[in-house]
Parts: structure tokens; sequence; C-alpha cells
């Protein structure tokens, strides 16, 4: 997390596969922000299912109006991470959690869980609109929280519709089923959904992996277009992703934050063995 | 060596064939012989009078069974109105909200009381409104099938909402929706398609039950207005009319059970649509 690591010659490894445009994108980000006043904060977060910890004390910042991502191999508790910030984890059973999550310096377990999620949405791995149409798909969460005027709803349908760039595709069926619509498309709309609520963090829990190339790419546009609204987390298992989207990139290995820095740092000069393994393809 | 394991391998395989194929077709079998001897000796003796008629006494010819058509759809009405919501929203709980101790405890309860002998019902509901109204009714009737619906219902809506993937519970919750409105907005909707049928095939299974009105419903040869007299039912219609010496009565009997087959028909092939318009709406998921 020193800036200055930036100046050092010795270049450990370079991914040859990194796109040139997505090394430019992430240069905006500078190692300073990270110490700067986080939107979301993780200190000494202990998670435990059962007997089996799964996260192990991990503190980190996560700048606001920003995109980070968490990389790493399966199992190794960066989805469990995520979800803690939005306390999706207290749904499960035995599962327990030590440690402080503070959303904007308030401790998110005083808060209203509700409320919780209405700041920091999500977006999961598959694809889930409920079998409704397209219209009360992205009309959820705004009823859900007391908007019953008919034009209001059909005002913020549009917004966020268009934010999740999928309203010229759909405009036409607002009422038909989200069920026939594409597996890219109904991630859109899951987006979609979750940006009607306009939260002030998003979290997408490997959006993309369930879809083509082609699917992949729309979505990606679309975080372009809402991250500066919007502070956007990110898990996924595509470094090239991690790559072309995120600012800051936090590497996750059996439980525990090995490495987290500005993306272009992680991808051209990690400063631990196991990122650069992991980055170069060498195991996971 | 190899010949006659071959022989004796292919022996079997015909004996296995043979005895799997006889048995299918003894069953099918016996359910088309039903069919058709209902069909035959019911249809026969079907009239519109049947339909519109109260039984004519003894010796006369026609009379239908009128009170008897009314009176089990009053009864079914009462028992649906006393199970479905009992057992729904005790399915609601185990799904959502009981723990899995516990939930395997009531289920494992709810599959006894499901096996429990339909007259032993009609006991309990004879010992428990019956003795204290001090008569029979269509009120007693109509508990005591609903008390037998209540464990099909809870299972039915048990499992068809554990099937609801876990995905759409979170994502409602995710949009800040407390878990009641969760269940209320999301999962009862999904999952509402395969309860629906659930409840009707209930609603067939005790159309046809007869031992527990002998206890609680009793019979009549007359309209019996209101809830609260005895009342005529086509099981016990045709338990009645066949067990009777006049051939005239059984012929009623038969049209009797025609009908009831057919109304138990039409209410399973309705339950089968409605899970098969869910299952073409899930598979495009």
């Amino acid at each position: 997390m020193n800036p200055n690591i930036k100046n050092q010659a010795s270049v450990k490894s370079e991914a040859p596969w990194l796109a040139q445009k997505a090394i430019v994108e992430s240069d905006k980000a500078t190692a300073a922000e990270i110490n700067g006043s986080p939107k979301l904060q993780a200190s000494g977060l202990d998670f435990f299912y059962g007997n089996n910890q799964a996260l192990h004390g991990i503190s980190l910042r996560i700048p606001a109006l920003k995109t980070t991502a968490f990389i790493g191999p399966s199992g190794c508790g960066k989805s469990t991470f995520l979800r803690t910030f939005n306390r999706m984890n207290e749904t499960l059973r035995h599962a327990r959690m030590q440690g402080e999550v503070l959303l904007d310096g308030e401790n998110i377990l005083e808060m209203e869980v509700s409320q919780l999620r209405l700041r920091v949405g999500m977006v999961f791995q598959r694809s889930n609109p409920f079998p409704k149409s397209v219209f009360d798909n992205v009309a959820y969460g705004p009823r859900v929280n007391g908007t019953r005027r008919k034009s209001d709803l059909e005002e913020v349908v549009e917004t966020s519709l268009q934010r999740a760039a999928l309203w010229d595709e759909v405009k036409d069926h607002l009422h038909k089923s989200a069920l026939e619509l594409s597996g890219g498309q109904q991630q859109r709309l899951c987006i979609a959904r979750a940006m009607a609520v306009d939260p002030e963090v998003l979290l997408l829990d490997e959006p993309c992996s369930a879809l083509d190339p082609i699917a992949t790419a729309k979505i990606e546009e679309l975080l372009f277009q809402i991250r500066n609204s919007c502070t956007l987390v990110i898990v996924t298992h595509n470094m090239q992703q991690a790559a072309r989207v995120a600012d800051f990139t936090g590497f996750f290995l059996l439980g525990k934050l090995i490495e987290y820095d500005t993306t272009k740092t992680i991808f051209e000069r990690p400063k631990i063995q196991a990122t650069e393994d992991y980055i170069t393809g060498r195991f996971g | 060596m190899k010949k006659p394991l071959s022989f004796r391998r292919k022996a079997i395989n015909a004996i296995m064939f043979s005895a799997t194929g006889v048995c299918t077709v003894l069953s099918i079998g016996v359910l088309f012989f039903i069919l058709g001897f209902l069909l035959i000796q019911g249809g026969k003796f079907l009239s519109w009078n049947f339909f519109t008629k109260l039984p004519a006494p003894v010796g006369e010819a026609g009379g239908g069974m009128a009170n008897a058509i009314v009176g089990s759809g009053k009864i079914l009405l009462l028992a649906t109105l006393v199970g479905v919501p009992i057992g729904f929203l005790a399915g609601v709980f185990l799904a959502e909200y009981g723990h899995a101790a516990f939930s395997s405890v009531v289920r494992f309860v709810t599959d006894l009381l499901n096996g429990v002998p339909s007259i032993v019902m009609g006991i309990f509901a004879y010992t428990l409104i019956v003795l204290r109204m001090k008569h029979f009714s269509a009120f007693a009737g109509g508990v005591a099938l609903g008390i037998m619906m209540i464990p099909i219902a809870l299972r039915s809506t048990d499992e068809f909402l554990r099937a609801v993937p876990a995905s759409l519970r979170e994502g409602a919750m995710a949009l800040g929706a407390a878990k009641w409105k969760s269940i209320v907005t999301v999962i009862i909707p999904a999952a509402i398609n395969g309860i629906m049928s659930g409840m009707m095939l209930n609603l067939a299974r005790v159309a046809g039950e007869t031992a527990p009105l002998l206890f609680t419903a009793l019979s009549n040869q007359f309209w019996s207005p209101g809830w609260n007299q005895p009342t005529a039912s086509l099981p016990v219609m045709i338990y009645t009319y066949a067990i009777a010496p006049y051939p005239d009565w059984h012929r009623q009997a038969w049209a009797a059970g025609f009908i009831l087959l057919a109304m138990v028909f039409i209410v399973n092939i309705t339950a089968r649509t409605i899970v098969a318009s869910g299952m073409s709406n899930k598979s495009r998921l």
C-alpha cells in the first residue's frame, strides 16, 4: 500500500493478456485513496460456518464511488466477505461473525437490516428474476419500500432499466414474464432491480460467471456507466474482468486477504508471491 | 460354459419382463374395469332427474339425488374452509420459519395423522361435535373431512415452498423486503401453482370418504337447509343405496358412483393441468 511502489524499477511480472486499455483505466486509482475516508470499512473480521472459520481477521477500506474487485480461487471466502456488507449471511444457520463493518462510519450491525439493504444493494451469481413481469421485477424494491403511485413506479422502472442498459430491449415487453428474457438480459434486469432503490453501494457476486462473453461485455459496459453514481464491489473469478473494471483489487486465499492495492499494482507489481502465482495462472 | 449362462440370462430377462409387464397390465386393467363398469352401469341410469329430483320413496320409480349432490358440495366447501387455511399456514410456518429439528418432528407427526384411519376421524368428530350438539349435521361432516385435509394441505404447501430456489428469497431480502413480505410477495406466488394443485388433489381424495360422514353428517332423504341438519352426501347415499334390497336403488347407486368418479376425475385433471402450466413456466428459467 506504499504509493512509492510504483517507482520501483523491478517489475516482477507482466500479465501479457491484460488489455492495455484496462491498465490505463485503472491508472486513475491511486493507492492513497485506499487510506482515505472509506465508504465501507471492515476491521478484524472473522467469520464462521459452524466450527469452520471462513474468514480470518480481514481489514480493508473500500473508497466511495470507486470499483473494488475481490479475486481468488473458489472457496477463498471472497463471496462470504462480500455478503457481510449487506448482512446476507445472517440468513444462514450456524453462521457467526466477529469484528466490525462500517458503512459511512456507522456500524452495520446497529442498523435496521432492511434499511442497510436499501443502501447496499446486491446482484447474485445466477440471475434470479422473480417469476413476475419485467415491470413488477424492477418495481419490487420501490413497492416494498412504500412507493404506490403508478406514475412514480413507471418513472423509476424506466430510469432503472435505462441505467442497466436494458430499456431499449424491453420497453415494449414490460408486462411479459421476466423469465422469458435471455440469460444476459435477466442479469441486467437484476441489476436494474437493484438500482431501482438507488443504492449507495452495489455488491456484485460473480455477476457474469453464468454468461457468455457478449453478455459479459454488456454488463461490464453498464458497470462503467453506473460506477460514477454508485460504489461498486465485485467478486469475480475472471481476472481479466477485475483488471478491466476495478480501481482496486483484493486477493483472497484460504479466508485471508493476502494483498489489497490498486488494480494496476496488483496485476503489474504484486508484492506477495502468492498473488503473483495466482494472477499468472500458476494455481487456482 | 458360456452358452448356458447366456441362456440363463435371457431366461431371467424374459421372466422379469413378463412378470413386471403382466402386473402393469393388471393394475391398469383393474382401473379400466372399474371405470368401464361405472360408465356403463352408471351412465345407463343417469338422467336429468338424477340431478334435479329428491330421492323417491321405495317402490316409486324415478327420483334423483339432487340433495346429495348439493350436500356433498356443502360438506366439501366447509372441509376446504377448515382444512386448507390451517394446513396452508402451518405449511408456510414449517417451510419458512420452523427450525430444522422442530420441522422434521412436525412433518413426521403430520404423516402419522395422515395415516389415521378415516373412521377414527369420524369418531373424533362425532365425540367432539355431534355429541355436544346432540344431532348430526353438515357442519360436523365438514369439520371431519376438513381435519382429514390438514395433513396433505400442510405437506404439499411445505414441499412446494421448499422447492422455491433460495436465490429468490435472497433476491427479495437483498431489496430490503422483510421476511414476511418476501414470503407473501415472492415465495408463495412462485409456488402457488403446485400448492393449488395439491389442495385440489386433497379435495378429490376426501370427496369419496364415507366412513367419517356416517358418524357426522349422516344422511337425509330430503333437502337440508343450513348447516345444522343431517345432510345427504354422495358417498353415504352410494353406501345406503347399494346395500338396500331394491334393484331401483342399486341403479341409483351406480349413477351416484359415476357422478362421484366424474367429479374426482375433473378435479384431478384440472390440478394436473395447473401443475403442467407451472412446469412450462419454470423450464424457461
